[in-house]
């Protein structure tokens, strides 16, 4: 038996693909890496870096059309004998796994943030709140592993890159345009995000933001009405009803901390606070507080941070 | 156009979380229930404005108990015409899945939309298993929908962007932020509601895949570390010596 896991490298290798394998790794079973795309081989075989055997490719397949993955991942199940399937939970992942849940009859876990403990494995529910423990009824087991929660574990050995068909069969959605900003660090992946809300009291001063950003490695975000009012663009949006993060370091200035915010925010490891009012809730869920005037302290901590980089 | 919008219910979004029976169940107490809002605002709202703008029908089902019945009327108060309820309490989201593919089998739909997800669960699972189950395209995480004839342009939801895709009907699509605005019902609409279809039909035989056996809730976070506004170096000091994150 082997466990396989579903890499997208549509856009090269993100950090959440070596999680997955070392996640995969973690089970004990040999790990079988599948991708499509036109990935090169040199840097698929990274993946061996991380505990996979060997990486198969199916080079016919250019989109993400969640019929034709869900026809591959099912036929490499099948030839390579898998009884598990990992995913990192991203977009094609929340496509992709339900319908193989469904094709497979194999129970699906989303967003998982632990290896399993006995038969259950620990998600996190109701927006970050709490956690459920879920047990896998079926012989056959898919687990959709939240960004964030594994470390990468690099071991040293090397795997083959083999072609793979899958006879996906044709696409049914058909991909017009891409629309993304150049050179940004997509706000799933970022290990630092620096977050700014409604106290910021106009999109013309989000310069010493994106400084404070670009001096930490740090992808940017902001609260939801700072989106709807055009502040700022929808896709940085975080909380309940925006994307979820859960960086290393998160950042928020100006932001009142509501329930619906921290519901995106609240899986951070590490939550710095900055607003004007010492009431502000937000301050309950954070590690380190500063109660002062955003316009001042983020300029100062910028400044900080440039003096540390360059006595380090 | 036939459209059937998948509906369930969730804790209001300011719910206390807690649990009961030694953490195995989710504690109503004091809580209350509202329309899944991304089945709400985004899902049913699109669907009915397609509706407005093509004619056509927008009909709704949820799997789930006669206490459901309250947050049903509430969705057809904002415009639905008809309701079915699956008699069963929602196991799963893979029991859920096939409860309503059984229903859409029959109904030959157009369009069957849900929401991104439930804020309970977070699962993004019942669109993507019911669309497998009937064999039709699944856009997941859309945020923008129009259609032409029988062709639905969408906008969805990709790391740091958007990508614009085009699906041929019938589909199903799960919806995101931007699909629609809120609609707040009228007293006509929650008049008309009471007198709405709501058809209540027994469950198919369905074998759950997982089972939830229990819950915890994060530790207590410890006291927040207050720092001087005028000493920034402090918090970088911390930020790299005691929380070692930068
Ligand atoms: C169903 C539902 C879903 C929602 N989903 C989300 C979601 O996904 N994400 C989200 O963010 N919100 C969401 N909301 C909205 C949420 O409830 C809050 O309204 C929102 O988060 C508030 O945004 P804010 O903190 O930027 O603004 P405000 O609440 O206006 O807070 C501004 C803060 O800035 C501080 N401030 C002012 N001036 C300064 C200064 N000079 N320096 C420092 N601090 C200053 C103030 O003290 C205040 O705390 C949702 C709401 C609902 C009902
Ligand atoms: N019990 C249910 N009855 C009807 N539709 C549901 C039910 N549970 C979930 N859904 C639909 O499926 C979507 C995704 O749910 P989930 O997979 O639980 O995140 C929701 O937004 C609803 O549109």
């Amino acid at each position: 038996m082997s466990t396989l896991v579903y890499i997208n490298s549509r856009d090269g290798l993100a950090k959440t693909a070596y999680e997955a394998i070392t996640y995969g790794k973690k089970l004990g079973q040999e790990v079988i890496a599948l991708t499509s795309g036109s990935a090169d081989d040199a840097l698929l075989s990274k993946l061996g870096e991380y505990g996979a055997s060997k990486v198969l490719v199916d080079r016919s397949i250019q989109s993400d059309d969640p019929q034709q993955l869900t026809r591959l991942i099912a036929s490499a199940v099948d030839s390579e004998s898998a009884n598990t399937v990992i995913f990192s939970h991203d977009l094609v992942a929340k496509a992709v796994a339900p319908r193989l849940s469904v094709r497979l009859k194999a129970g699906l876990i989303s967003g998982a943030i632990d290896v399993p403990t006995g038969d259950t494995i620990k998600v996190n529910v109701f927006s970050g709140k709490a956690f459920g423990n879920v047990k896998i009824n079926s012989s056959k087991k898919i687990i959709s592993l939240l960004p964030n929660s594994f470390q990468p574990e690099e071991n040293g050995s090397s795997c083959s890159v083999e072609e793979y068909n899958g006879n996906a069969g044709d696409a049914k959605i058909t991909l017009l345009e891409t629309k993304k900003p150049e050179g940004e660090i997509p706000l799933p992946e970022a290990e630092i995000v620096v977050s700014a809300g409604r106290g910021l009291k106009g999109s013309e001063n989000w310069g010493m933001i994106e400084d404070l950003a670009k001096e930490l490695g740090a992808a940017t975000a902001c609260s939801r009405p700072v989106a709807d009012i055009g502040w700022r663009p929808h896709h940085e949006h975080v909380g309940q009803t925006g994307v979820a993060i859960r960086p290393n370091l998160y950042i928020a200035a100006g932001i009142s901390g509501a329930i619906q915010h921290l519901a995106g925010v609240n899986g951070s490891k590490v939550i710095v606070v900055i607003n004007t009012d010492e009431e502000a809730p937000f301050f309950k869920a954070a590690d380190y507080g500063v109660l002062g005037d955003a316009f001042e302290v983020i300029p100062k901590l910028t400044e900080a941070i440039k003096k540390f980089k360059a006595s380090n | 156009m036939k459209i059937l919008v998948c509906i369930s219910k969730s804790p209001d979004t300011t719910s206390k979380v807690a649990f009961t029976d030694g953490n195995t169940k989710f504690d109503e107490n004091g809580v209350q229930y509202i329309v899944n809002p991304y089945d709400e605002w985004y899902a049913l709202v699109r669907g009915l404005e397609l509706k407005e703008a093509n004619g056509g029908t927008v009909s709704i089902v949820t799997v789930g108990t006669n206490q459901d019945d309250a947050v049903i009327r509430k969705a057809l108060a904002i415009g639905a015409d008809d309701a079915t309820r699956i008699d069963a309490e929602p196991t799963d989201a893979y029991f859920v899945a096939m409860q309503i593919a059984e229903l859409a089998k029959e109904g030959s739909y157009d369009m069957i939309l849900t929401g991104k997800e439930t804020i309970n669960y977070n699962g993004s699972q019942v669109g993507g298993m019911i669309s497998e189950a009937i064999d039709l395209p699944f856009v997941s995480l859309a945020s923008k929908m129009d259609v032409d004839g029988t062709k639905v342009t969408l906008e969805t939801e990709i790391a740091g962007g958007v990508q614009v895709v085009e699906v041929q009907f019938p589909a199903v699509i799960s919806c995101a932020k931007g699909m629609a605005e809120q609609r707040i019902p009228n007293m006509r609409g929650i008049m008309a509601a009471r007198t709405k279809p709501l058809n209540v039909i027994a469950p198919t035989e369905v074998t759950p895949l997982t089972t939830y056996e229990g819950y915890t809730l994060p530790d207590a976070k410890s006291a927040c570390k207050m720092i001087d506004p005028n000493n920034m170096d402090e918090l970088v000091q911390l930020l790299h010596q005691e929380a070692k994150v930068i």
